[in-house]
C-alpha cells in the first residue's frame, strides 16, 4: 500500500515520457505508411493516378 | 497528443497539398506533359493508327489505348485504368499531393515529437529542410528527377536505393546535426556516402527523347517543389500543433 502511493509521484513522469514516445511512433509510422502508399505503391492504377505526383517530386517512377 | 498530431498533419497537408498542385501546375505540369510528347513520339509505330473514340465515361474498366492519341501514353501496363487526361488527371495528382502533404506533415511531427523539443513554426521549418536534404537533395545525386520517357533501371531497384538512400541520408544528418562527439558527426558523412558510393541502377542508356535543356529545366522545378513540400509542412504543422496542444485560455 505504502509502496505503491510513495512511488506514484516517480511514475507520473514517465507515463507522459511514453505517451510521447508512442505518440511520436504512431505519427511516423502512419506518415512513412501514406508516403509509400503515395509515392512508391506498385498496382499500376496507383501508379497511373499519382503519376504526376511522383515525378514532380523526384521519386522513382515508370 | 496523438490527435494534435493527426489534426495539424491533416491540417497542413490540404493546405500544403493544395499549394504545391499550385506550383505544380505552373512548374512541373507542363514540363511533363511537354516531355510526353516525345515520349509518345518516339513510342508511336510508323503508320498512326485510325484514332479511336475515347470512351466518354471511361473509368474503372476503361481500356482506352485510345487515349495514346489524345495525350497520355505508358509503355507499362497499357490496359490497366488510367485517370483521362484534363480535369480527371489534375484531379487525382491534386488528391496524391493532398496524401503527399499529409505524409510529410505526419513524419515531420513524428520525428519532432519523439526529438522531445517544444513544436514551433521555426523549428518545424528547420526539420522540414532537412527533410527535403534527406529525403530529395541527396538521394537526387544518384537519382534526377526524371521525365517521362527517361530510360532508367528497373523500377523495384531504383526504388530501393531511393528509400535506403533517403533513410540513410536522415540519419547521417540527425547525427551530423544532433550528436555530442565529433567522431559521431563524422561517422554521419560517412553514412551520407555510402549509398553514393554503392551506386544508383544505371540507366540502360544517357539518351532521352526530349531536348536535355527540357530535363535539366525539370530537375530544378521538381527539387523547388520538394523544398517546397517538405519545407512548408514543417512549418504549417509545426504551427498548428502548437495552437492545437496549448491548453485552452
Amino acid at each position: 500500500m505504502n509502496a505503491s502511493t510513495a512511488s506514484s509521484p516517480s511514475i507520473s513522469s514517465r507515463p507522459l515520457a511514453a505517451t510521447r514516445i508512442a505518440a511520436g511512433l504512431a505519427a511516423l509510422a502512419f506518415g512513412l505508411v501514406v508516403f509509400l502508399a503515395t509515392g512508391f505503391a506498385a498496382p499500376s492504377q496507383i501508379h497511373n493516378a499519382t503519376h504526376d505526383t511522383r515525378h514532380a517530386f523526384g521519386l522513382p517512377c515508370h | 497528443m496523438l490527435k494534435s498530431i493527426v489534426l495539424s498533419a491533416f491540417g497542413a497537408g490540404l493546405l500544403v497539398g493544395v499549394i504545391l498542385t499550385g506550383v505544380q501546375f505552373l512548374t512541373t505540369e507542363p514540363l511533363i506533359l511537354h516531355g510526353e510528347t516525345y515520349e509518345q513520339a518516339a513510342e508511336a509505330p510508323a503508320p498512326a493508327p485510325e484514332t479511336a473514340p475515347v470512351p466518354a465515361m471511361s473509368t474503372m474498366a476503361g481500356h482506352d489505348h485510345g487515349a495514346a492519341a489524345a495525350g497520355e501514353a505508358h509503355h507499362h501496363d497499357e490496359g490497366a485504368w488510367q485517370p483521362a487526361d484534363g480535369f480527371e488527371r489534375s484531379a487525382y495528382t491534386l488528391l496524391a499531393n493532398l496524401l503527399m502533404g499529409v505524409a510529410v506533415s505526419a513524419i515531420l511531427l513524428g520525428v519532432m515529437t519523439l526529438k522531445g523539443d517544444p513544436i514551433d513554426a521555426r523549428r518545424g521549418v528547420l526539420w522540414g529542410l532537412g527533410g527535403f536534404f534527406a529525403a530529395s537533395l541527396l538521394p537526387a545525386l544518384g537519382l534526377a528527377p526524371e521525365l517521362p520517357g527517361t530510360a532508367a533501371a528497373e523500377i523495384g531497384s531504383r526504388q530501393l536505393w531511393w528509400l535506403g538512400t533517403a533513410g540513410a541520408s536522415a540519419i547521417a544528418l540527425a547525427l551530423v546535426v544532433f550528436a555530442r562527439f565529433y567522431l559521431l558527426k563524422l561517422l554521419g558523412v560517412m553514412i551520407a556516402i555510402v549509398p553514393h558510393v554503392i551506386g544508383a541502377p544505371p540507366p540502360p542508356t544517357l539518351e532521352a527523347a526530349y531536348p536535355a535543356a527540357l530535363g535539366a529545366e525539370f530537375v530544378v522545378a521538381s527539387l523547388v517543389a520538394s523544398a517546397l513540400l517538405w519545407s512548408l509542412a514543417g512549418l504549417s504543422s509545426a504551427w498548428l500543433y502548437q495552437r492545437l496542444s496549448r491548453p485552452a485560455g
